[in-house]
């Protein structure tokens, strides 16, 4: 358990739902040109899943956790990885063009 | 103790860097930067992530050593696979490359979810229940995800359709989403884990079943649904991990990734609906 067990489901809730409104606001006025770059990053975004895996992994304390939880690091780290490579280089290029045509 | 408050306080970092992230990606000026606060964030909560480990070693897990190991092993093979692939990878191949690491974070999700329900410790009905719902949608995003990349790079090249089809996805549909109340009811008796089993190959085919029918041309609609899906299952995950980070980044990306769905499909003047459950193909075969 990362926080003390107090956070009751309410509480939970409250958090989905404010970030759920963040995430609405923070996308609704973007140009379409960004639409690519913004999916491939906010695919890097939830490549934090790892952080779950290696909670996974690391406390596991038997064959099945440990097998399972190697996947899941190694699935999820590719995740943020590659999002982070992929979405670097869209923008990059995205930038570059920028600059050249003003 | 202080160990529980340092990573607390790194994902609350994480988190709030990954919103100013976004938000900075979202204008063209400052787009780039905004990858690069979003990549501080993640280097520092996997970073403090490993401070668990301190916790561990006073309760005592004689696997823990194997486990950092296998961690270190795992982090280094799937970022480097990652890294390497994703810089080599032509500019043209990249929506199926989004495609493939987004099913992999969906692959993440379900892991931790496989991890969780095969322990027999009895977590409440609640938390079992988001688990496996957040399982459900990351199985789908993972093979969905799969067959997204697949079709973008050409090892699928025509969109598999039969008379019924809807109805047979329904049924898998249903058959899978019975099969995870029952994992729910039947946790921790012996006879549930072979459920489970069940459960998550019927998700995996559900999510094959299901981007089949649909049309090269629609795949990065679809794909950024995947997208939205695997946020939404990171955040049940995170929740079912009791960890705030997870859920705030997870849901995030679930809304961010739904809205900027709706306006792909927009864009293309087609709806949501339209896109999945009527086929481009057949669309302009009839007129």
């Amino acid at each position: 358990m990362i926080i003390d067990s107090s956070m009751t489901w309410l509480i939970a809730l409250y958090i989905f739902m404010l970030a759920a409104f963040t995430g609405y606001e923070v996308i609704s006025r973007v140009p379409s040109i960004l639409h690519t770059p913004l999916m491939s990053g906010s695919n890097f975004i939830h490549g934090i899943v790892v952080v779950g895996a290696l909670h996974a992994l690391l406390t596991a304390t038997g064959l099945f956790g440990q097998v399972v939880g190697f996947l899941g690091v190694a699935l999820g780290a590719a995740n943020a990885a590659g999002g982070y490579v992929v979405t670097d280089r869209m923008l990059a290029m995205f930038k570059t063009s920028d600059r050249k045509g003003g | 103790m202080y160990v529980q408050h340092l990573m607390g306080l790194s994902g609350l970092l994480a988190a709030g860097l990954f919103i100013f992230g976004l938000k900075r990606m979202s204008s063209p000026v400052t787009a780039l930067s905004g990858i690069v606060v979003a990549g501080v964030g993640m280097v520092a909560a996997v970073a403090a992530s490993f401070l668990v480990v301190f916790d561990l070693m006073h309760a005592g897990n004689d696997r823990l050593g194997v486990n950092v190991a296998l961690a270190l092993v795992a982090l280094a093979v799937g970022a480097g696979w990652a890294w390497w692939k994703g810089g080599k990878v032509a500019m043209t191949a990249m929506p199926q490359m989004v495609a493939l690491y987004n099913g992999m974070g969906g692959g993440a999700a379900a892991s931790i979810a496989a991890v969780a329900l095969s322990g027999d410790a009895g977590g409440s009905p609640l938390i079992l229940g988001v688990t496996v719902i957040g399982a459900l949608i990351g199985s789908v995003s993972l093979t969905g995800s799969v067959i997204a990349w697949a079709k973008l790079d050409g090892k699928i090249n025509h969109p598999w359709r039969f008379g019924g089809q809807r109805i047979v996805n329904g049924v898998i549909f249903a058959a899978t989403a019975l099969l995870g109340v029952g994992v729910v009811i039947f946790h921790g008796v012996p006879s549930g884990l072979s459920l489970a089993i069940l459960f998550f190959f019927g998700a995996l085919v559900f999510g094959v079943m299901m981007t089949l029918p649909i049309g090269g041309a629609d795949m990065p609609v679809v794909i950024s649904l995947y997208n939205a899906f695997t946020g939404l299952a990171v955040g049940l995950e995170g929740f079912a991990l009791q960890n705030p980070a997870l859920m705030i980044a997870g849901m995030v990306v679930g809304s961010a990734g739904t809205l900027l769905t709706a306006l792909m499909a927009k864009a293309m003047n087609r709806s949501l609906s339209n896109v999945l459950f009527s086929n481009f193909g057949d669309l302009s075969g009839a007129g």
